[in-house]
C-alpha cells in the first residue's frame, strides 16, 4: 500500500549544488594571489567591497522595508575611525578594522532613534540628512585634515605585512572576507527567528503586529547590524585608498546610487540579486566607463527602465518563473512516497 | 546689530527655501510621492532661465514667463509618461525612478552646460537696498523674492482648499478609486499636480540662479533644504513650510554667523532639533 506523507522542507538538489560550486568558488577566489594580476586583484577587492554594501543595503530595503539614501553616513564613518584608531591611538589597521564596525554599530543607535521617527520616503531623505551631517562634521575635524581629508602614514601601511605583495594579498583577503562574513550575517539573520518575523513583517505589517511582533525592534536591531557591517565595509575601502576625505568618505553617488542601481538590477528582496547586480554593474562600468557622464545617464535610463519593466530585477524575474532558489531560505512542502 | 541682520537675512532666504519645498509638499500631499530629483529640477529650472536670457537678451524675471510653463509642461508629461507608472503601495519604486531622473537630469546638465559655475545677472536691482533704523540694510531682490514665496504659498493654499482643481486634489488624495468613480481621471489630476509643481520649481530655480552661482551638481542640496522645511513645518501644511523654510534660512545664517563652517551644519541641526522634540514637525495639519 502506498502512503503519502508530507513534509517542509528547505534545502534541495539545486541548493545543495549551488553550496558545492560556492564553495569551490570562494577557495579559488582566496587562491587569487597565485594566479591573478594585481589589477585583477584590485578589481576583485573592489567587487568583493561593492558586494557587501549591496547585500546589507538589499538587507535594509529588500527585508526590512527600511529605504535608505544615507548609507555613505557609514561607509565614511568607517573609513575615518578607521584612520583615527589607526593614526591617534596607533592600533594596527587589521584590529581597527572590526573596532570601526563596533563604532559604526554603537553611532547608528541614536541616529536610528531620531530617524525611525519618519516613514516611508521621508526616512529614506531623512538618512541623506544623517550623512550629510556626518561629512559637514567630519570636514570640521582640523586633526582629520579638515575638508581636504588625510593620508594613512606610510610607517603604519608598511607595518601590515613585509612586502608590497602581500600586503595587497592581505587587502585583497580582507576584501573577500568581508563578502563572505556579510553574506553568511544576512543568511543566519534571516535563518533565525528574526529572519521569520522580517518576512511576515513584509508581508503585512498589520498581521504581523496582531501575532506580537515588536516591529519596531526587529528594524532596530537589523538597521544597527547593517550600519555596523556598513562602517566595517567602509573601514576596508578607505584602507585600500590610504586616503580618505569627506567628499569621497560621504559621496552618496560612489556609496548609495551605485549600490542601489546593483540591488536593482540584481534583483530586490533575493540573497541572489546583489551577486548578479554586481556582476552586471562591473561588466557595465568596465566596458562604459570611457564614457564619461554619458556611461552615468545610460545607468539612469537603465535603472528606471528595470524599475518599470522589471521590478524584481533580474534574479527576481529569473526566479519567479523557475523557482530556482541558491540559498535554502524558502519552505517548500515536499510529498514523499513511501510503500508500507 | 550683526545678529538683528543675520536673522533679517535668514527669514528673507527662508522664503527662497520654502519655494523649493512647496513643490514637494504639494506633490506629496496629492500623491504621496516624494520627488528625489525635486532639486534637480531646480538646477534645471535654473539653466533654463540661463539659457533663455542670454538668448533673448531679457531679465531672468521675464524668463520666467517661458520657464514656468515650460518646466510645467515637463511634469506633466513626466508625471503622465513616467511617474504615474511608479504610483502604488510600494515606496521603492517612485523612489527609484525619481532617484534615476536625479542621475539623468545631473549628467545631462553637466554634458550640455559643463561643471562651471553660472549666474544670471538682474540688473541694477540685485545690489539696491532700503535702508532700515539702526544700520540695517535690506535687500530690494532678497525682499522681493520673500513676497513672491508668501504669494506662491498663499496661491497654492488658495488652489489646495478654494478651486475645484483643489477640490480634485484632495478627493483623489483622501480616496483614490472612489474619486475615480465620481468622474475625476486620476492620471491627469496627479499630472496637474506635478505641473504645478515644476511650475513652482520654475519660479524658485531661476531665483536661485540670480541670487547665487550653481552649477549642475548642486540639486541634492536643494532637496535638503526643501524636505527640512517641509519637516520643520509639518507635513502637509503649506504656511508651515514657509516657517520651516524661515527656521531653516534663520539658523543657517546663526551658524554662519558664529563660524563660517557651521552654516549647514547648523540648519540641519536645526532639523534633527525638530525631528527629536516635535517629530510630526511644528504645524502638522490634523487630519
Amino acid at each position: 500500500m502506498t502512503t503519502t506523507t508530507y513534509s517542509i522542507s528547505r534545502s534541495s538538489t539545486v541548493t545543495r549544488t549551488a553550496a558545492v560550486v560556492g564553495i569551490l568558488v570562494v577557495a579559488g577566489l582566496i587562491a587569487a594571489p597565485w594566479w591573478a594580476g594585481r589589477a585583477d586583484m584590485r578589481l576583485l577587492s573592489e567587487m568583493f567591497l561593492y558586494l557587501s554594501l549591496a547585500c546589507l543595503w538589499n538587507l535594509l530595503a529588500g527585508y526590512a522595508g527600511l529605504v535608505s539614501v544615507g548609507q555613505q553616513a557609514f561607509v565614511g564613518f568607517g573609513g575615518y575611525m578607521l584612520f583615527a584608531l589607526a593614526i591617534f591611538a596607533g592600533v594596527s589597521p587589521i584590529v581597527a578594522i572590526p573596532l570601526a564596525g563596533i563604532l559604526g554599530a554603537l553611532v547608528a543607535v541614536p541616529v536610528a532613534l531620531l530617524i525611525f521617527r519618519l516613514r516611508g520616503a521621508y526616512f529614506a531623505i531623512g538618512t541623506w540628512v544623517i550623512a550629510e551631517v556626518f561629512r559637514l562634521s567630519f570636514a570640521q575635524i582640523s586633526a582629520l585634515g579638515g575638508g581636504s581629508g588625510t593620508s594613512l602614514p606610510v610607517a603604519i601601511v608598511r607595518g601590515m605585512a613585509s612586502n608590497r605583495s602581500m600586503r595587497e594579498a592581505t587587502t585583497y583577503w580582507l576584501a573577500l572576507g568581508m563578502a563572505v562574513l556579510v553574506l553568511v550575517v544576512i543568511y543566519m539573520l534571516l535563518r533565525s527567528r528574526n529572519g521569520l518575523a522580517l518576512t511576515a513583517i513584509r508581508d503585512s505589517e498589520v498581521a504581523s503586529e496582531s501575532f506580537g511582533i515588536d516591529i519596531w525592534r526587529h528594524k532596530f536591531v537589523v538597521y544597527i547590524i547593517a550600519a555596523g557591517l556598513t562602517a566595517m565595509t567602509g573601514a576596508l575601502i578607505f584602507l585600500q585608498k590610504l586616503r580618505i576625505s569627506p567628499d569621497a568618505a560621504f559621496n552618496v553617488n560612489d556609496w548609495t546610487a551605485f549600490v542601489i542601481f546593483i540591488v536593482v538590477i540584481g534583483g530586490i528582496g533575493t540573497l541572489e540579486g546583489p551577486i548578479i547586480g554586481v556582476i552586471v554593474f562591473f561588466l557595465l562600468r568596465e566596458t562604459l566607463s570611457d564614457l564619461g557622464t554619458t556611461y552615468l545617464l545610460i545607468l539612469g535610463v537603465v535603472a528606471i527602465v528595470v524599475m518599470l519593466k522589471a521590478p524584481k530585477g533580474l534574479w527576481g524575474t529569473l526566479k519567479e518563473r523557475t523557482g530556482l532558489e541558491l540559498f535554502p531560505l524558502s519552505r517548500r512542502v515536499v510529498k514523499n512516497k513511501s510503500d508500507k | 546689530m550683526d545678529w538683528i541682520n543675520a536673522i533679517i537675512q535668514g527669514i528673507l532666504l527662508g522664503g527662497l527655501y520654502a519655494l523649493f519645498a512647496a513643490g514637494l509638499s504639494l506633490i506629496f500631499g496629492v500623491m504621496r510621492l516624494v520627488n528625489i530629483a525635486h532639486g534637480d529640477f531646480i538646477v534645471l529650472a535654473a539653466f533654463l532661465g540661463l539659457s533663455v536670457t542670454s538668448v533673448l537678451g531679457i531679465s531672468p524675471l521675464l524668463a520666467l514667463l517661458l520657464v514656468v510653463p515650460a518646466m510645467a509642461a515637463l511634469g506633466y508629461v513626466l508625471q503622465r509618461g513616467i511617474l504615474n507608472q511608479t504610483l502604488g503601495d510600494d515606496i521603492l519604486p517612485p523612489l527609484l525612478v525619481t532617484f534615476g531622473l536625479s542621475v539623468i537630469i545631473q549628467n545631462g546638465l553637466l554634458e550640455i552646460y559643463s561643471a562651471d559655475p553660472q549666474k544670471m545677472s538682474a540688473g541694477p536691482i540685485e545690489t539696491a537696498s532700503i535702508a532700515l533704523p539702526g544700520d540695517l540694510n535690506v535687500g530690494v531682490l532678497p525682499l522681493i523674492m520673500f513676497l513672491v514665496a508668501v504669494v506662491v504659498i498663499a496661491g497654492l493654499q488658495w488652489v489646495f482648499y478654494r478651486s475645484a482643481l483643489g477640490r480634485a486634489f484632495r478627493a483623489v488624495s483622501d480616496k483614490q478609486d472612489i474619486a475615480e468613480l465620481m468622474g475625476l481621471n486620476k492620471a491627469h489630476v496627479f499630472g496637474l499636480a506635478m505641473a504645478l509643481s515644476l511650475a513652482v520649481v520654475a519660479i524658485a530655480g531661476v531665483f536661485l540662479g540670480i541670487r547665487t552661482s550653481f552649477d549642475p551638481s548642486i540639486g541634492p542640496g536643494r532637496l535638503i533644504f526643501g524636505f527640512e522645511a517641509v519637516i520643520i513645518g509639518g507635513l502637509g501644511n503649506l504656511w508651515g513650510t514657509l516657517i520651516g523654510g524661515i527656521i531653516l534660512g534663520v539658523s543657517q545664517n546663526i551658524g554662519a554667523q558664529i563660524n563660517p563652517g557651521w552654516q549647514l551644519l547648523a540648519g540641519h541641526i536645526a532639523f534633527l532639533f525638530v525631528l527629536a522634540v516635535r517629530p510630526r514637525g511644528l504645524f502638522p495639519r490634523i487630519d
